[in-house]
């Protein structure tokens, strides 16, 4: 009891949750649960946001692929896609999760030169990205493929369109994040939330792998 | 008696998800995963392209192929990028993701399932039209 107490009470300001413990009030209900900090507590509740989002994206992935056949007469993806775009869009996300993992070791070390830097690059090659798909999109509804035309095209807009809402939503949180590191400083609590957009970002590139993979190269090549 | 003050044994402490467990304090040190998970991410994403547009392989297996790559690739994101490891400071993380693995595969299995039996058992869309006039 009196050890435990002595825990509790001995402030240490990163460790949450120590009040937690079993009936008889002499053990922690479990050690290592008992101390976990707050950057574990933090990190893993938005890695539960992240899997949920995840999931919502499978919804979007679930009625693309039920819609696939459904043209209406229009255009299928095999006469819309161009995968030179994909590829080089492919190529500008993958990098930025690169450096946004430089950035988080940035963060992390205290290092100006390396956050701020690969910051930049990954606003950059984020904002290319977005560009590539606007003028993809633009394209396509200047040819009369916009989401109207069918049930294919609507599932189409709204899958990519709902990752691209990610990825412009990752780019406002990042100058966010360069904009609090450059005015506060690398506190636990910035340092947290870098934690947060780096995940979010890395997660943005896996649903890409499937979303390039579902519907641009086995829409257009098979 | 008061052993919770002691520094956490590494197997008993948690880790967040995406941190990664580096000795130093130098940014060098912690940049070889990310160096390897963009060269094996790269690999991966040049073969499914380069596999997209190939006759070289029987037809109907590329799209199995495609497949088999995407998730290659989210592997090598998770571990690199992620840093999800299947060590016990992990184990939280883990079990969060396969369990979104889990729902992930019942959404898009399950309607694919279920709206391809639907399919197969409507009548064609003529014979329809026909019934209503």
């Amino acid at each position: 009891m009196t050890g435990f107490e002595a825990t509790a009470g001995s402030g240490r300001p990163d460790r949450i949750g120590y009040v937690r413990e079993s009936r008889d009030g002499r053990h922690p209900a479990g050690h290592a649960g008992a101390l976990a900090s707050k950057r574990i507590i933090v990190g893993y509740g938005f890695w539960i946001f992240l899997l949920s989002d995840i999931i919502m994206f499978s919804a979007f992935f679930a009625t693309y692929a039920v819609l696939i056949g459904q043209t209406a007469g229009g255009p299928s993806g095999r006469e819309l896609f161009d995968l030179r775009n994909v590829a080089i869009e492919t190529a500008c996300l993958l990098l930025s999760s690169f450096t946004c993992g430089i950035a988080s070791i940035g963060a992390q070390t205290h290092r100006g030169s390396w956050f701020y830097g690969a910051m930049a690059a990954t606003f950059i090659l984020g904002a290319t990205f977005i560009g590539l798909e606007i003028s993809e999109f633009a394209g396509l509804v200047a040819r009369g493929a916009g989401p109207t035309r069918s049930a294919f095209l609507s599932a189409f807009f709204s899958l990519v369109g709902c990752h691209g809402m990610h990825v412009s939503a990752g780019l406002l949180w990042l100058l966010t994040m360069v904009a609090q590191v450059f005015a506060k400083g690398y506190r636990p609590d910035i340092l947290r939330r870098m934690l947060c957009f780096s995940l979010f970002w890395h997660a943005l590139d896996i649903i890409w792998v499937a979303l390039f993979t579902v519907v641009y190269l086995m829409g257009s090549g098979a | 008696m008061s052993h919770a003050e002691e520094p956490l044994a590494p197997d008993d402490a948690d880790i967040a998800p995406g941190d990664e467990e580096v000795g130093g304090h130098e940014p060098i040190e912690g940049i070889g995963s990310y160096l390897i998970g963009l060269g094996l991410a790269t690999l991966l994403t040049i073969v499914s392209f380069f596999i997209a547009g190939t006759t070289l392989v029987w037809g109907p297996s590329i799209p199995v192929a495609l497949v088999v790559l995407a998730i290659a690739q989210m592997g090598v994101h998770l571990a690199f990028f992620l840093h999800i490891t299947t060590g016990p400071d992990n184990l939280n993380n883990v079990m969060a993701l396969a369990f979104g693995v889990l729902i992930v595969f019942l959404i898009i299995v399950g309607s694919l399932w279920i709206m391809a039996h639907m399919n197969h058992n409507m009548m064609p869309m003529d014979q329809i039209m026909q019934m209503q006039r």
